[in-house]
């Protein structure tokens, strides 16, 4: 297997060359801007035989996207932040038509005010949507994300669209060495794709998007759900066939010195690779730390994280988008209602940090764990929701 | 162009038994222009009236392969159909030669799918984009639109005690499709339904981009009784208000020319929507309405003989 070096864009770039899409309809949009460059540059050189559609906005984006993949073929785009919050009308069309779409989406801060930089405000501001989401910590796994997407959304128990996140700049700018799959290994793995009714099939008329009123959306927006629900299976499935042609591990998260652990933090993409060395640090220390770093936030994978949750003393839920007001941000919200059913359960606290690409940092994570120490002394949490890394 | 009795064997676009009002213009217009295409056809529609009248589940008037995606957003639809269908066919997994139609209303069109539709049209797609231009946001209850004539009275625009309906003259879309320089862009009314029919089958034939802009008569934003719509759609060009014209390669021609021009307020008088126009005080807003339609009818006509 091939080891280079690839930025989180490039890594995404190049596993969309091995899927070699029938259509990509995209546009330009830091930090994501560099996925539509590269994947022109693959059209031009003639790496791909893609139609490579070159919309006037995400909007046209999403919904050229969706049309072609309805038409019947597989069907990409790319997009971050306002990108996202455009394409936001289309995205639930997508997923109520069940269009097995798969879309990198870098992760930027929403305006306003106006910044490029990471926070996931924009996946969560789309967290109900009917799309699968899948976080990454690093480009290796954006890469490895994006190749399991296809399989996942594809698969007939599913055929939801699915988006696979990086951390703007932080994953999407940043080089590493990265393991990427032979193209005939890749091509294997993801398989021919049969669209079901496609719509270009003229001998067989179909009318999608027709209007459904009290009598039936009900009925057909249970099944997103449902859908929603199965595509737990499968994500663990493709998990472990990549595994076996790869050697990397992937299921709806990834436990870190859980076994024993007293406090632990949960989080999102690349904050889990900076905690990963602070509780190395807090383990040598005899501290019993631990984390989770979430890979699939849709489908919530409730029933394993409450099992993976239940021993713990304290857990801080790490929000990189705030609920205004909300109870805590969406990560939070979810996690701590997932607990609720336990008869003895953790004591848990929600930190807000990194809005606008500020730093999570070694010294504001030590201050979190050190708060969850004195949290489990005290035996109480007495503020919720908290800000990390603010200036207050 | 086919004759009437071949169009009457082929086989139905648009079945019968849908919802729109009695007098409806707008399946009038969607028959005449895919019952002129000789091969298989996909259909785009941004929602609006046409739309929601035609696909109510579990039934759906359409004979052919239909994709409604959202409201601004029908060039962007037909364009990732057409990128699908150019991709498959490259690749030999399709064979057969398609057409790809939209169809969206003046709100799709002029207004909130405006810049889908520049879009589309700039890539240069192989569709037909047909704007069923009804003068008004129908299907949400007759609001005004930039397709709205002065003077018109609209739900968003109405004629009160101070205001005499839309105060604005009406956006020339067909003239703004022109500048993007497509191969075919031309102004229909179903009306003159040999015309219409004539300028579809050129369309087909075309390969690119193509604009069709059709007025289509609406009984109950208008005012009017059904059976009139097709004598409305004409005199609407008899009066020169809607000329009929094409733009093939950038050359401009009347397709038809009234031999004498009617008066304006000829066609004014058979809707309800402009009735305030003919109350004492309002002679010389009925001018000036005159003047534009005059203004805009001696446009049309230089760009056709230069």
């Amino acid at each position: 297997m091939p080891a280079i070096a690839r930025t989180g864009n490039e890594a995404m770039a190049e596993a969309m060359r091995q899927i070699n899409p029938d259509v990509v309809a995209a546009y330009p949009i830091t930090p994501a801007t560099e996925i539509a460059q590269i994947f022109a540059n693959f059209e031009a050189n003639g790496d791909v035989d893609t139609e490579y559609v070159r919309v006037e906005s995400e909007h046209s984006a999403m919904s050229a996207t969706v049309a072609a993949a309805a038409a019947g073929g597989r069907a990409m785009t790319a997009t971050s932040s306002q990108g996202l919050a455009l394409m936001g009308e289309i995205l639930p069309i997508a997923s109520a038509l069940r269009l097995p779409i798969v879309m990198p989406e870098v992760n930027r801060a929403l305006s306003g005010p106006i910044n490029i930089h990471c926070d996931h405000s924009d996946t969560m501001m789309n967290r109900d949507a009917g799309w699968i989401q899948i976080f990454s910590e690093n480009a290796q796994e954006a890469y490895d994300n994006v190749l399991q997407a296809i399989r996942i959304a594809e698969h007939d128990d599913v055929l939801l669209p699915a988006m696979v996140t990086t951390d703007g700049f932080i994953i999407s700018h940043c080089m590493e060495k990265i393991e990427t799959m032979e193209d005939s290994d890749a091509k294997a793995f993801i398989g021919e794709y049969k669209p079901k009714n496609p719509l270009l099939d003229y001998k067989n008329p179909l009318t999608l998007g027709a209007l459904d009123l009290q009598d039936y959306y009900f009925e057909h927006k249970r099944p997103i759900a449902e859908a929603m629900h199965k595509s737990k299976n499968v994500i663990l499935e493709v998990g472990k066939e990549f595994e076996k042609k790869t050697g990397r591990s992937y299921g709806f998260f990834e436990e870190v010195s859980m076994e024993d652990a007293e406090i632990a933090i949960i989080a999102l993409g690349s904050t889990a690779g900076t905690a990963r060395m602070t509780v190395k640090n807090l383990r040598e220390k005899g501290i019993k730390a631990g984390l989770i770093k979430l890979r699939v936030f849709r489908p919530f994978p409730e029933a394993e994280l409450v099992n993976a949750l239940k021993k713990l003393k304290v857990l801080a839920v790490l929000d990189r988008s705030d609920g205004y007001a909300a109870t805590g941000g969406p990560l939070f919200s979810e996690i701590r209602s997932a607990l609720y059913d336990l008869k003895t359960k953790p004591m848990v606290v929600n930190y807000v940090y990194g809005l606008g690409g500020r730093e999570m940092n070694f010294e504001l994570l030590d201050e979190i764990y050190a708060d969850l120490q004195k949290i489990a002394k005290d035996g109480k949490v007495d503020q919720l929701v908290k800000y990390s890394g603010l200036r207050e | 162009m086919a004759t009437l009795k071949q169009l009457s064997e082929r086989k139905e676009p648009l079945s019968g038994g849908h919802r729109a009002c009695a007098g409806c213009g707008a399946p009038i217009v969607v028959r005449q222009i895919l019952l002129a295409a000789q091969k298989p056809v996909v259909v785009a529609c941004a929602t609006g009236c046409l739309e929601v009248t035609t696909t109510i589940f579990p039934y759906s008037a359409w004979e052919v392969p239909f994709l409604h995606v959202a409201f601004e957003n029908a060039g962007a639809a037909i364009s990732g159909i057409e990128a699908m269908y150019q991709s498959l066919k490259r690749k030999g997994k399709i064979t057969e030669d398609m057409l790809f139609v939209a169809f969206g209303g003046d709100g799709g069109t002029y207004d909130i799918g405006f810049q889908s539709l520049s879009g589309a049209l700039e890539r240069g797609h192989d569709i037909l984009y047909v704007c069923y231009d009804n003068e008004a946001y129908m299907n949400t209850g007759i609001q005004r639109s930039s397709a709205t004539p002065r003077g018109a009275s609209t739900t968003t625009a109405p004629a009160g005690k101070v205001k005499q309906g839309k105060e604005q003259y009406r956006k020339d879309l067909t003239a703004v499709i022109a500048a993007h320089h497509i191969p075919y862009v031309a102004q229909a009314s179903l009306g003159y339904p040999t015309d219409l029919i004539k300028k579809a089958e050129k369309a087909f034939s075309i390969k690119g981009p193509k604009f069709l802009n059709v007025l289509q008569p609406c009984r109950l934003g208008w005012g009017y009784k059904p059976e009139n719509t097709i004598d409305i759609g004409k005199l609407a060009v008899d009066t020169g208000f809607w000329p009929l014209y094409e733009v093939e390669n950038g050359k401009w021609k009347m397709t038809f020319t009234p031999k004498e021009r009617k008066p304006f307020k000829d066609w004014l008088k058979t809707q309800d929507r402009f009735r305030h126009l003919f109350k004492p005080g309002n002679e010389q807003l009925l001018k000036e309405l005159q003047e534009e339609v005059d203004r805009r009818y001696n446009e049309v006509l230089g760009r056709c003989a230069s």
